[in-house]
């Protein structure tokens, strides 16, 4: 089987992020490959670890920065990766497609995303390339076994979470706590190094947002910070502090 | 016209279904409001939404018993479809958010997530939403015949319903066999607020010390004031806490009047779930905890000491 793990490179979340001429600008921002789809890669290793007949292919678009976390994945142990190289901003929806079609033509029975990456905090790239394929989803899955041509697992829904088994093809989208994923060794980013790194573009794939960003700026709250020390008195502290949320804040009776 | 679709918990329309009529409302499209009520057995949720808006859509039928996302979307796109609705308002919850992308797909429409502002300029769709881990605000424009729309929970006002009662018609549906076996399903109870429609959440972390220190100290200071109650990811994951409470990116995004956060060191991830809470207040042992930067007012001291005083000095809700 081919499972195909559509990955996003974003700030780490400790990163500093700007916005210049109305758009966020990540010049200065240490950039990852996303947690979010860590889990999911991760995962697909533990499958073929396990014996599965897999090929795990890691899928990127975007600029050409992206072959870095695409190589970080190879690093932690997918078979190759494919770049669609892009400049240009597409939204859930209209990359779907493009999700799509890379896994048509590799003929991927199992796909997996993250189910929210930290850049965009978009949860529809899985649901809108299931809905595409006309496949089940299964979003936010803490659990995952894969045997006999099923997924049997765990995610959670609105009021708690859910066991489910479903049939393959379908498309699973990750999220903390299903797995811890594993560090590249610095072998495998030797050998992450000579694995195959196919490169498209965009342009062939004649896609188009139906939406665009047109202003940013940053969420910049002006906080009080009135922080008191307890020290050797915590009751007194926490009087003062009661009398504040009281009369300064009025947000207690 | 513009269709939403009404969400409902245990027999009865939640807040969200009241936040989007006044979503729908300000977003100045023209066309009635109209509330779609998908399930079996909503009669009850029907009346109460045809308080809210113009007309009132009902499929009642044992196939929606349970809530799949390929037949809810397939529910919702047929009567999009036929209603040629130009916005299609569903809620951002959990669900909401990954039944409405196949919704877009099926009727080639444009997708916002998770708005929280929303109006027509022209001849576009323009609203606002959060990105990087709610610490960007963009503003973006759909420019489509038909616009998906999930629409933020708690940033709406919630429409209050009128005396009289909009028309009700029935709608018929073919829908989709679900492909995914359900083996088995967790349902968190709790007698308390829910965490997106509360005033008030206290929250825990690891910092309270053990499941026995969270119902003491968080569930302890939330009875006193009425409040939902809030958990970190690190709380759940060591199952002290349901899934159901937490807050962050891969939990709830909440957005209280007063978030009281106890033992939280406030990792990234945890405060993109809380960073828009009115007034925010930290109770943690180090001083250096990255909580302390978002917080109005907050206790350098341990929480074991703290939480206990402050439970006794603060008056019950009557």
């Amino acid at each position: 089987m081919k499972i195909l793990v559509y990955v996003r490179q974003v700030p780490d979340a400790e990163a500093s992020i700007a916005i210049a001429n109305g758009a966020v600008s990540l010049a200065a921002a240490k950039l990852v490959l996303d947690t979010m789809d860590e889990y999911g890669l991760e995962q697909a290793l533990r499958f073929r670890d396990a014996g599965a007949p897999a090929e795990i292919i890691v899928a990127a678009v975007g600029p050409a920065r992206n072959e870095e976390a695409l190589r970080s994945a190879l690093a932690m142990g997918a078979d190759r990766a494919i770049h669609v190289e892009s400049e240009q901003p597409l939204d859930a929806i209209a990359l779907s497609s493009v999700v799509v079609e890379l896994a048509r033509k590799e003929e991927a029975t199992l796909i997996f995303c993250g189910g929210r990456q930290a850049d965009w905090d978009s949860d529809a790239l899985g649901a809108a390339v299931a809905e595409r394929l006309g496949w089940p989803q299964l979003t936010w899955t803490n659990h995952l076994e894969l045997g006999g041509g099923q997924l049997a697992g765990r995610h959670d829904v609105d009021d708690g979470n859910e066991s489910f088994t479903v049939a393959l093809p379908a498309v699973i989208t990750t999220q903390q706590g299903l797995n811890d994923p594993r560090y590249a060794t610095l072998p495998n980013i030797m050998k992450a190094k000579k694995k195959e790194l196919r490169k498209e573009q965009i342009a062939s794939f004649q896609v188009k947002s139906k939406v665009k960003t047109v202003a940013a700026e940053m969420q910049t709250r002006t906080r009080l910070r009135k922080i008191l020390q307890a020290k050797d008195d915590p009751r007194a502290a926490a009087a003062q502090l009661v009398e504040l949320l009281r009369t300064e804040a009025k947000v207690i009776a | 016209m513009i269709l939403i679709v009404a969400e409902y918990a245990n027999g009865k329309l939640s807040k969200s279904a009241a936040e989007m009529v006044t979503a729908a409302r300000g977003a100045a499209v023209n066309g009635p409001v109209t509330i779609l009520v998908l399930g079996s057995g909503v009669a009850a949720i029907a009346a109460e939404a045809a308080r809210l808006a113009e007309q009132v859509l009902v499929l009642d039928t044992p196939a929606l018993a349970q809530y799949s996302p390929e037949t809810w979307a397939a529910a919702v796109a047929f009567v999009a479809a036929e209603g040629e609705a130009k916005l299609i308002l569903i809620g951002g919850s959990r669900s909401g958010r990954e039944y409405s992308p196949r919704v877009a797909v099926k009727l080639n429409a444009a997708l916002l997530e998770d708005v929280i502002q929303l109006r027509q300029e022209g001849a576009v769709i323009r609203a606002q939403r959060y990105t990087y881990l709610a610490r960007v605000t963009e503003t973006v424009e759909a420019n489509a015949p038909q616009i998906v729309v999930t629409v933020k929970p708690g940033i709406f006002a919630a429409a209050q319903p009128s005396a009289e009662s909009a028309e009700q018609f029935d709608v018929d549906v073919e829908l989709p066999q679900p492909r995914v076996q359900v083996t088995g399903k967790t349902k968190s109870q709790t007698a308390r607020i829910s965490l997106v429609e509360a005033d008030t959440i206290v929250s825990g972390g690891r910092g309270v010390g053990s499941a026995e220190g969270f119902a003491t100290l968080v569930e302890g200071l939330a009875d006193k004031l009425g409040a939902a109650v809030g958990a970190t990811r690190a709380v759940v994951d060591a199952g002290w806490r349901p899934y159901a409470e937490q807050v962050g990116q891969t939990g709830k995004t909440v957005q209280p009047k007063l978030y009281i956060a106890v033992g939280i060191s406030g990792a990234v991830q945890h405060l993109s779930g809380m960073n828009k809470a009115g007034t925010i207040v930290a109770i943690n042992r180090d001083a250096d905890a990255p909580i302390f930067q978002v917080a109005d007012y907050g206790i350098v001291g341990d929480v074991q000491q703290i939480v206990p005083a402050m439970i006794e000095l603060i008056a019950k809700p009557d």
